[in-house]
């Protein structure tokens, strides 16, 4: 009750009808981006584990916002330091143990569970690898917002995964898949690593999926 | 029982194949058959029910609500919605329009509507009222007006909302419906930020689907699509959700209504 008197109070006070009073003429774009982030903190509660602290923006969510925003790619100066800020963020693994369990991979990249506030909070969340692409030919099932892993390690020429000609691939995928603005600015690939999203071991199963020649992927 | 086990071998190839030659087909032909006997037809009659009853604490019809066409007015107001209404000097959806009226007119108290759980009590007759009133429009062209300044305001916010990246996983209402012929696994994404054709996207919904059994509001359809996002949770009929609805539905001008709809 006391949440919802709250929020009412707050909504009154960033109105549209309030920010535009007395204007006959758009608002300036900046003044567009103040009222977006006032009716954004409005209109959204807290429901289950997704709190309302999920609306903060990070900087390159909000550098890549404003680019789509307008249209148009940013400039190359931020979209360098993004990935350079998201670079060194990436957490790379212990010992140099890079390589799990293509089968564990293929149930964790099968799986779009966890996060939303109809989850449990702690369940293990999915990787949601197959709503975007395609990774194994037996998954007919796939979605197509990016592009095709199947033979991903193949195409590579991944032949033996601890000969020192794999290792650069390796590691790429790695921070890829922990934090894929590492390698471009506004990808619209999740951050799985650097976000939480999947720990370190579900990252290397992902990795053996993607990467190990006998996983099916590179049949 | 080895025949069986044939038979059900062949049937799942033969099933694989479909799937991946023609699942948009497949699903295109699936809702012509159903289209015949769309279950949003009771809900159609019910919202008209509705309407034209008299209830609530005031005991009367909803016949004089003015759903921006002036009161009474129901046929082409739907694919003019969200538009700013100078009683509330706020720019409204149908879903939040209805609400006013059912405060203003009959007595109800909106506040309580608007925290209802969908497909309960009042909020659940919202939805069929708005179904009944979409059907109303069918086969109109999306034209929402955008002359005035708030309008103005909640199209630019509403496009602002659509590309926010948040949540853990980053997504944004574009991750999924910013370009042309991607799919999620086999389901089509209609790209919002232009014209996505006649019946697509916001000329499509409310609309029944067939998986859950359920009639879906525009506000629960934008309620479910922010869950999945991994977003909290959008107050019914907020800002951020009308902003969105005025963003879609300018997006669609001259877009063919066949609200409301039936999905998978």
């Amino acid at each position: 009750m006391k949440k919802q008197t709250k929020y009412i109070a707050v909504a009154a006070a960033v109105g549209v009808a309030a920010l535009v009073a007395g204007c006959s003429s758009l608002p300036s774009s900046a003044e567009l981006d103040k009222m977006t982030a006032d009716i954004t903190k409005a209109s959204f509660r807290d429901q289950g584990q997704a709190k309302v602290d999920r609306l903060v923006l990070d900087d390159a969510n909000l550098e890549c916002m404003k680019a789509d925003v307008a249209g148009k790619p940013m400039d190359e100066k931020t979209a360098k330091a993004i990935e350079a800020a998201n670079f060194a963020s990436i957490k790379w693994p212990a010992g140099g143990q890079y390589i799990g369990d293509w089968k564990e991979g293929e149930k964790i990249a099968q799986s779009g569970r966890g996060m939303t506030w109809s989850d449990a909070a702690g369940s293990e969340n999915g990787g949601n690898c197959y709503n975007c692409h395609q990774i194994s030919k037996q998954e007919i099932s796939f979605g197509t917002l990016g592009p095709s892993l199947y033979n991903y390690g193949k195409i590579r020429g991944v032949s033996n995964l601890y000969a020192p000609e794999s290792a650069a691939v390796i590691q790429y995928t790695w921070g890829k898949i922990w934090n894929s603005r590492a390698y471009s600015a506004c990808s619209q690939m999740p951050r799985a690593g650097h976000k939480g999203v999947l720990t370190e071991q579900q990252v290397k199963h992902i990795m053996a999926l993607l990467l190990d020649p006998k996983s099916p992927v590179n049949q | 029982m080895k025949r069986w086990t044939l038979a059900l071998g062949a049937l799942m190839i033969s099933g694989a194949a479909l799937a991946q030659k023609s699942a948009s087909d497949g699903i295109a032909e699936y809702r012509a058959m159903l289209a015949d006997g769309n279950p949003a037809e009771l809900y159609e009659a019910k919202g008209e029910d509705l309407w034209k009853k008299k209830r609530g604490p005031k005991n009367v019809s909803l016949e004089k609500c003015d759903l921006g066409k002036g009161p009474g007015v129901v046929k082409g107001a739907f694919v003019e919605l969200p538009r700013h209404f100078a009683d509330t000097n706020k720019v409204q959806d149908l879903e939040s329009r209805l609400v006013t009226c059912m405060e203003t007119l009959q007595g109800f108290n909106g506040a309580e509507i608007a925290k209802t759980a969908y497909g309960r009590g009042e909020q659940a007759n919202v939805t069929a009222l708005a179904t009944w009133i979409a059907a109303e429009s069918r086969g109109m062209k999306f034209n929402l007006p955008q002359g005035n300044t708030q309008e103005q305001v909640m199209y630019e916010v509403g496009k602002r909302l659509f590309f926010m990246r948040s949540g853990p996983h980053d997504f944004s209402c574009a991750s999924c419906h910013g370009e042309d012929g991607k799919r999620i696994r086999l389901q089509d994404l209609p790209n919002l930020t232009k014209n996505p054709g006649d019946g697509i996207g916001f000329a499509a919904w409310p609309a029944y689907r067939v998986s859950n059994g359920q009639m879906w509001s525009m506000q629960l359809r934008l309620n479910d699509c922010y869950r999945q996002q991994r977003f909290p949770y959008p107050h019914f009929g907020s800002d951020a959700t009308v902003a969105l609805g005025v963003y879609m539905g300018v997006n669609a001008k001259g877009a063919e209504n066949i609200a409301p709809a039936i999905k998978r």
